[in-house]
């Protein structure tokens, strides 16, 4: 792979962790290594948990 | 979730030359890295020449005089200097006081679950830092800042960027992390007992409060009677409920795809909105008067703390943080490729006066005041404490974060501030000056801005409403706020691509972009508050303990209502304010985050005394100095100023007394209403300004008590938790170091392995 591919896969994976894309599959990685054997949710199950979880201790965006 | 080994940690240290490495376990990798190699020749020549131009670039900006000052010359002294800063001072910092332990666990690591605490690759969480602390603020408060010239705004944005602002965050982050990520209220508490805790956490809440009126106020001004805007911002709700629910039900997780789509409609309601604000229906509907448009803020405002997440909040967050990114980069390159010549004077004739029409009072105290975003900025701490530690991958990774991150926002205020001063500074004040003196028309604001005595020709009404059809606007006399300025700016700027025939786009582009900002700002500011308040008052015990479960919807209803009723009466307080709101209450704002700041720099200041580095207590010291001397002043004179201009008592108490004798109109006030609304607000604005003051008095005194008695040997102890082996590696610097590298490669090669961060894999 060229220098182009490189930096187009870093400048997705950046974007990908930065807004989101690759979170759930960060969440399988972490249940596989820490929790290994255990069940584990679906992408949309995941992400409902997300957002409940924003629902009860929101971020706070600044001025 | 890892629970603390009880066992006392054994480090494992291999010294090579100038680096250790150390090891928490013996059958890992190194896990932290300690460099004590000297600098090199090429770095000390580097930062040499990195000096001398910085040197150059201020000395072109404070001593040319004439019209060719190009902002070229603030984007290099400003980028020199941080570079400067970053490399020493914040180096410094990071030696004497933060002493960053990357064989500790951080948060991040010890309570990881895959969803909230997650160590994260610091160049992705540098984003997510920026994004959550970079808002409006920065791009509005350099704007009004420009009534005094360019020069102070500048030199204030990027030295108190690096000795102040950037200072606050890097510590707030530096001992929230050490505090398995406590939020700031719970640190005062901590750190500073029961009554300074309490008066913090109220502080914040109340100060939450006007900043988000303010910020309310500034997009009602910019949208107020322009149905081009008012489509565009409208159509935001539809987009972003859209995103919600493609999100949920369609393509679950795929964040960047929906988010791609959602600019590309937003683009497009941005160019709609120029079709719909020249159809006889579009007018109609879309015109609104500043109060309808507070009160649509306010219902929505309500909705978005109400209604769940995922429908709303979440999907305007991700158009915002690639809107956000996106236009700054975008500005950045514009400004480089237009590179504007200023037309603001370097320093103005109000800077000594105090007398001009945008906001009130000399320089010192108020241009501190009125650039605090961009500065120094107290809401920071709330994200630097809570938020951002949950994502931290390494201790060693907090100046990059912490301290990088504001130099980036200090950067962003910058880009504004040249964006405003490249504006002719008869519209400027145009633009800026209260309806009260204005009038309202371009004739007598033309007639109006030519008695303020600026240099340069003076403006015909012809000259004023050809600018305003320039942008697709009806009038551009009187919109306050900001955000029109910075988005005629932005549209001279952007020219630079697509040409002049792309302005009316531009500007409403800039208008957008901001009110983007604004309204995520204010649905997540509300849901906090809401949360904050709940959580205040169920401590209260009684029935209200009932609060404490997140699930009552009463209690959540009750509490909404509560928040929004309190900055929407703020809002409305000042869009019919005759004296005109963003002037009487941008100050408010402006003294509220510096409050706030100096809140948490007390409480890091405590801490750094507390940990037995009194000799190094002046690093955050100068700036709580510094800044309770600003806004001490600044508040003193807004309750105690004998010129009704400043102070809001003597302003309340003329016009009650005009009212008494029996008059129907006096000063701005033109019947019985307005003079009646100006005795209402001068005395809830003097009032809150009393509160603030108050209460960080109670934060500082109680500070005070602490450290004496820590200074006894007899205080509180410090609050901070057992340290946890770590057992994960993310390298400190931005660009890793060869050592850094090295031991990645050792990691790396790890594979899936128990120890290995799961949020850093770029490789």
């Amino acid at each position: 792979m060229g220098h182009a591919g490189r930096l187009a896969r870093q400048v997705r994976w950046y974007v990908g962790s930065l807004m989101g894309d690759n979170h759930y599959q960060r969440y399988l990685t972490h249940r596989r290594r820490d929790h290994p054997g255990e069940p584990v949710l679906s992408e949309a199950q995941y992400w409902r948990m997300r957002h409940r979880q924003t629902e009860t201790n929101p971020g706070a965006r600044c001025c | 979730m890892g629970s603390p080994p009880a066992a006392p940690q054994h480090l494992i240290e291999e010294v090579r030359g100038d680096v250790t490495f150390v090891r928490t376990d013996p059958n890992l990798p190194p896990v932290a890295i300690i460099d004590r190699s000297p600098i090199t020749r090429r770095h000390r020549l580097l930062f040499g020449a990195i000096a001398v131009l910085g040197a150059v670039a201020w000395a072109m900006i404070a001593f040319l005089r004439g019209e060719t000052v190009n902002a070229v010359w603030f984007v290099l002294a400003a980028i020199c200097t941080y570079v400067i800063g970053f490399r020493f001072y914040a180096r410094l910092i990071e030696m004497k006081i933060v002493r960053p332990r990357d064989d500790h666990a951080t948060p991040a690591e010890i309570y990881e679950n895959g969803t909230d605490y997650m160590p994260t690759d610091r160049r992705v969480l540098f984003g997510h830092h920026f994004a959550a602390i970079a808002g409006a603020g920065p791009l509005v408060g350099p704007v009004l800042a420009i009534q005094m010239g360019y020069l102070p705004g500048t030199i204030w944005i990027i030295l108190g960027a690096v000795l102040a602002g950037c200072v606050q965050d890097y510590l707030v982050l530096a001992i929230s992390t050490r505090r398995r990520g406590r939020s700031l209220g719970q640190m005062a508490r901590d750190e500073l007992g029961p009554v300074g805790g309490t008066a913090a956490i109220v502080g914040v809440l109340v100060i939450m409060m006007i900043l988000l009126a303010v910020l309310g106020l500034v997009v009602v001004n910019a949208l107020a009677e322009s149905p081009w805007g008012v489509f565009s911002i409208a159509m935001t709700i539809p987009i972003a409920i859209f995103m919600g629910v493609y999100l949920r039900y369609l393509r679950p997780g795929r964040v960047s795809e929906v988010s791609l789509i959602g600019v590309a409609l937003l683009l497009l309601a941005v160019v709609a909105g120029g079709w719909v604000g020249h159809t006889d229906w579009g007018v109609q509907w879309f015109t609104l008067s500043k109060v309808t448009l507070s009160w649509c803020l306010i219902i929505y405002g309500l909705a978005a703390s109400v209604l769940p997440v995922w429908l709303l909040l979440a999907p305007r967050d991700y158009l915002s943080t690639f809107m956000k990114i996106g236009t700054i980069a975008l500005l950045a390159v514009g400004i480089l490729l237009a590179r504007p010549v200023m037309a603001a004077p370097a320093v103005s004739q109000f800077a000594g006066s105090g007398a001009g029409p945008v906001f009130a009072g000399s320089l010192f105290p108020f241009l501190f005041i009125t650039i605090a975003c961009g500065a120094l900025s107290g809401f920071h701490s709330l994200i630097a404490s809570g938020t951002t530690p949950k994502l931290l991958e390494k201790e060693g990774q907090m100046r990059l974060i912490g301290y990088g991150g504001m130099m980036t926002e200090s950067f962003v205020a910058v880009m504004a501030l040249i964006t405003a001063s490249i504006l002719n500074p008869h519209l400027y004040f145009v633009m800026n000056a209260p309806a009260a003196a204005t009038g309202g028309t371009a004739e007598t604001a033309a007639a109006y801005v030519n008695t303020l005595g600026l240099s340069g020709q003076p403006i015909t009404p012809t000259e004023i409403t050809d600018a305003a059809a320039g942008v697709g606007e009806q009038s551009i006399v009187s919109r306050t706020g900001g955000a029109p300025t910075l988005g005629f700016g932005m549209a001279q700027v952007l020219s630079v691509f697509g040409g002049s025939g792309l302005k009316a786009f531009w500007y409403h582009f800039a208008i957008m972009f901001e009110a983007l900002f604004i309204l995520t700002t204010i649905d997540a500011g509300t849901r906090v508050a809401r949360f904050m308040l709940s959580d205040g008052l169920s401590n209260l015990g009684g029935p209200l303990r009932r609060l404490h479960d997140p699930s009552w919807k009463v209690g959540a209803w009750v509490c909404s209502i509560i928040v929004v009723a309190a900055w929407g009466s703020i809002l409305l307080m000042g869009v019919t304010d005759p004296l005109g709101g963003i002037n009487t209450l941008f100050p408010l704002f402006g003294i509220a985050n510096q409050l706030l700041a100096a809140i948490a720099l007390t409480v890091v200041t405590v801490v750094v005394i507390k940990m037995g580095m009194l000799k190094w207590a002046w690093i955050p010291g100068i700036p709580l100095l510094w800044d309770l001397t600003v806004t001490l002043t600044a508040s003193w004179q807004k309750i105690f100023s004998g010129d009704p201009k400043l102070g809001y008592w003597t302003q309340h108490f003329q016009f009650r007394d005009a009212q008494e004798a029996g008059k129907t109109s006096f000063g701005a006030a033109k019947n019985p209403e307005q003079l009646q609304d100006v005795i209402r607000n001068t005395f809830i604005q003097g009032t809150l300004s009393i509160i603030f003051a108050t209460v960080v008095l109670i934060v500082v005194a109680s500070a005070v008590v602490m450290t004496i008695r820590s200074m006894r040997g007899r205080g509180r102890p410090l609050a901070a938790e057992t340290p946890v082996p770590s057992r994960i590696f993310g390298p400190s610097r931005l660009l890793a170091t060869p050592v850094e590298k090295e031991v990645q490669k050792q990691w790396d090669m790890l594979g899936d392995s128990p120890a290995k961060s799961v949020g850093t894999s770029a490789h």
